[in-house]
């Protein structure tokens, strides 16, 4: 039984398949990266395993057990938490008020309001944010309110966390930071599906790739294989180009 | 925490008030037992609309329906209930339809729910005006009475009930998480908030408190018609009242119903032919100088914080 | 037949009057953020300024709205000047300008009906112009009606064909879109929102002043304008102008249909119907769906 699985998953808007007859398997532990030139379907993919679109046809399975058409908050709740995209938090709450929420409302673990409270903290201190944890969440500059929607996904206690361009928009510091903050979350056993456009970043730090393009799985492997898998490199760098 | 609003201080201050106003029949004369209940009255629907309303920041204008529910409630069930059960009724009628409107208007927000909850008890009106019309034949009812004390005392119960629901569910974690619906549904759904379930009892308990006020407050009215128990300006009042104390706050929107109903009361004894254009002109001059409420005026205020309690 | 014919032209002619006063409105909050309450107000003192230009000094209607409509466009605009700029200039967020922008508009309201009243009472005025009858396919209608569908059709044609190729009129379209990239592009976004808030107050005014040539007006006679205006304005989608024209002679049409039938369920079948298209189409009827991501 896979940790995730998809099952030939499409996902039509309109008559567009943005996501085609996708079948994928992935194991619990590590970081699998995904990748694909814009428009390849990857931010569709993490909308239809977190539950906010729902597969036209095919099915995905969480643990051996199906996922696809539940209400995001479920899946939540069945340990799969994601960040966004562009960042988006609760603005006019406090950062350790957002951070509480997701402990509160995440993976049910039946804990009292002070350990909630202590889970916060710990939360805070992890992403050096205990400094800012009573300032409201729409007066931190970007970066910190990407950690602090990390933090808001890892306070839900999730077995898979999906990250929609975490270090898109980093500088060089902050990236090695960010990196360093992946790389300890899946030593804490969380399996980790990323989506970025920094190719160093996913090469250096996936244990698997995955390649999208229009909505099809075109390569998947280890990042040595995708650097050297033919069709990747054509569609990097356009049909005509001979390698 | 600072001296003057120790807690003790403040409990009280509560109790005090509480007092005075609990004995207030024995000593006062009948008009102020009267401006006192639509004090009360107003107070109930602007504290319950800012349950759902406050933090989420939907605009909802359906008061009027939930109230008048109650109304009809109490016009239908009067005589044959003791008033407590009467009043329990009205709530529960409001409920109930506070349920079904939560259920229809999921799908919006903004602009669009503010119009639509505003048509709805439009809708309400002029359906329970075509049925009077053409179904029972008869327009408006009578209700059989109850005594002007009774429904102050109904109205002080059910003021101080919805002002302490406000207040502990402001404080609660649903009060955050209804914050969090407010600021993205999105990621309230995806940090495991229900947010379909959150929306729609959130919104019926504020129709359940308004449907009680609506039925404690039929006593007053003696006749009652569609007109009048759905009458539109009861859904802007709650928000103007809110606004106008500013909603940042607990005591705003008590502040706001208490300070906006005296003073009308006051405009339209006094002055009953300027009434509303003094009341408009006060609007006006308090939007342009105060734009966050009074209670943005009275403390600069950081709001409290969950974690401190 | 002839019953046919009869109801859709008094549809018509009742959802050319919703249309302007929609159009207006549309223009106020769709463009200029102001959800103007106050709006109906406007229809009634319009409906007023004709019925006494007419009693008083014997002015032909049409004429007086003709001279109306510039001093509501600069009463509007001073209106916008003076209150809301100040509101928009002292709101942090959208959210604040909006909410403080209505409750502004009521106390436009309140204070405009009760002058209103002062001034005029609570009874119930009319005039007769143009009352004789004008024969069409067989049907009888009074000229006065058949005049104010043809001005109003003609002014929102008019207004049309302004908003579409006059440097105004795509000004504002511009600044309905998009007020910053607008105001990049050297155009004065509080002048061009200050002109729609105005072109909304004329566009009630003219419609107040079609009104009165037809039905008996009173001074509470606004507020159920506002109420069929915002209907209306969801119907053909914000911001959409020809949508509201159409969702106005709609609702036109629709109320004259019931109103044979059933009087008093008239505004329940316009709010059934508003109710409905929320529902299904929030966007408005008249706009072409987007697709999702």
């Amino acid at each position: 039984m896979a940790f995730l699985e998809g099952v030939k998953v499409t996902k039509r808007f309109g008559g567009l398949a943005a996501i085609l007859d996708l079948s994928f398997k992935i194991d619990q532990g590590g970081i699998i990266g995904l990748i694909g030139p814009n428009g390849a379907g990857k931010t569709t993919l993490l909308n239809l395993i977190s539950g906010s679109l729902t597969p036209t046809t095919g099915e995905i399975l969480f643990k051996g057990k199906r996922i696809s058409g539940l209400r995001p908050h479920q899946i939540c709740k069945k340990g799969i938490a994601r960040t966004f995209q562009s960042v988006k938090l609760f603005g006019n709450i406090t950062v350790s008020e957002n951070i509480l929420l997701g402990s509160v409302y995440g993976k049910p673990r039946g804990l009292s309001r002070t350990n909630h409270s202590t889970e916060t903290s710990d939360l805070l201190k992890f992403l050096g944010l205990a400094g800012k944890r009573d300032v409201l969440a729409k007066d931190l500059n970007i970066v910190e309110q990407k950690f602090v929607e990390l933090a808001r996904a890892l306070a839900t206690k999730p077995d898979l966390l999906l990250l929609d361009e975490l270090i898109a928009g980093l500088n060089p510091s902050e990236t090695s930071l960010a990196c360093d903050k992946i790389k300890e979350i899946k030593k804490k056993g969380i399996t980790i599906f990323m989506v970025e456009h920094v190719m160093g970043v996913i090469m250096s730090l996936s244990d698997r790739v995955i390649v999208l393009n229009h909505g099809e799985k075109i390569a998947d492997g280890t990042p040595e294989e995708i650097s050297r898998d033919r069709k990747v490199i054509e569609t990097y760098l356009g049909e005509d180009s001979e390698c | 925490m600072e001296g003057k609003h120790s807690p003790v201080n403040k409990l009280f201050f509560i109790c005090f008030a509480w007092l005075v106003a609990a004995t207030l029949p024995f000593y006062s004369p009948a008009y102020v037992l009267l401006s006192i209940t639509s004090i009360l009255m107003y107070v109930t629907l602007t504290v319950s609309w800012t349950i759902f309303c406050g933090p989420t920041g939907y605009i909802s204008l359906a008061t009027a329906t939930f109230f008048g529910i109650g109304i009809y409630c109490a016009a239908l069930l009067g005589s044959s209930l003791p008033a407590p059960a009467v009043v329990l009724c009205g709530g529960l009628a409001g409920l109930a339809f506070g349920v079904l409107v939560g259920l229809i208007c999921l799908r919006l927000s903004g602009f669009y729910f503010a119009v639509f909850t505003f048509g709805l008890s439009e809708l309400v009106r002029h359906s329970v005006l075509w049925w009077e019309h053409n179904v029972s034949g008869t327009v408006g009812r009578w209700v059989t009475g109850t005594s002007i004390t009774q429904a102050f005392y109904s109205l002080l119960v059910i003021a101080s009930l919805s002002i302490l629901a406000a207040y502990l569910i402001r404080r609660s974690i649903y009060g955050m998480a209804l914050k969090a619906i407010g600021e993205s549904e999105e990621a309230a759904e995806h940090a495991g908030i229900n947010v379909v379930v959150y929306r729609i009892a959130f919104f019926a308990i504020s129709s359940f408190f308004m449907g009680m006020a609506g039925a404690a407050m039929a006593a007053k009215f003696t006749y009652i018609d569609p007109n009048s128990a759905f009458n539109p300006l009861i859904s802007f009042t709650p928000v103007l009242m809110s606004l106008f104390g500013g909603i940042e706050r607990d005591y705003g929107p008590i502040l706001g119903a208490f300070i906006l109903t005296f003073i009308s009361e006051v405009l339209l004894s006094r002055f009953p032919y300027f009434y509303t254009l003094i009341y408009g002109i006060i609007f006006v001059v308090v939007i342009l100088f105060m734009p966050r409420g009074l209670a943005g005026l009275l403390g600069s205020g950081h709001q409290h914080k969950f974690m401190d309690h | 037949m002839k019953l046919f014919l009869d109801i859709i032209i008094s549809g018509l002619i009742q959802g050319a009057i919703y249309g302007l006063i929609a159009v207006g409105l549309n223009l106020q909050y769709g463009v200029a953020r102001v959800l103007n309450v106050a709006h109906g107000e406007f229809v009634m003192v319009g409906a007023f300024a004709t019925y006494i230009m007419y009693t008083v000094f014997g002015i032909n209607p049409l004429l007086s709205v003709a001279f109306f409509s510039p001093v509501s466009l600069i009463a509007g605009f001073l209106i916008y000047k003076n209150l809301f700029q100040f509101i928009r200039t002292s709101s942090e967020t959208a959210e604040m300008f909006e909410g403080n922008s209505m409750l502004a508009s009521f106390g436009l309201l309140y204070v405009i009906q009760n002058l209103a009243l002062i001034w005029w009472g609570t009874s119930t005025k009319a005039y007769s112009y143009l009352s004789f009858s004008v024969g069409f396919l067989g049907v009888a209608f009074e000229a006065n009606r058949v005049a104010a569908l043809f001005v109003g059709v003609a002014v929102m044609i008019s207004f049309y064909l302004f908003l579409r190729y006059s440097i105004l009129g795509k000004a504002i379209r511009a600044a309905a879109e998009s007020p910053v990239s607008a105001q990049l592009s050297g155009i004065d976004v509080h002048r061009v929102l200050g002109i729609c808030f105005g072109l909304g107050v004329m566009l009630a005014c003219v419609a107040g002043g079609l009104v009165s040539m037809m039905k008996e007006i009173t001074a509470n006679m606004g507020f159920p304008y506002l109420v069929t205006a915002l209907i209306v304005l969801v119907l053909g989608g914000l911001g959409n102008i020809v949508g509201s024209f159409l969702g106005g002679l709609i609702i036109g049409l629709v109320t004259a249909a019931v109103m044979y039938w059933q009087p008093e369920l008239s505004l329940v079948a316009s709010y059934l119907i508003f109710t409905i298209v929320l529902l299904i189409r929030p966007q408005g009827i008249f706009v072409r769906q987007t697709n999702g991501r």
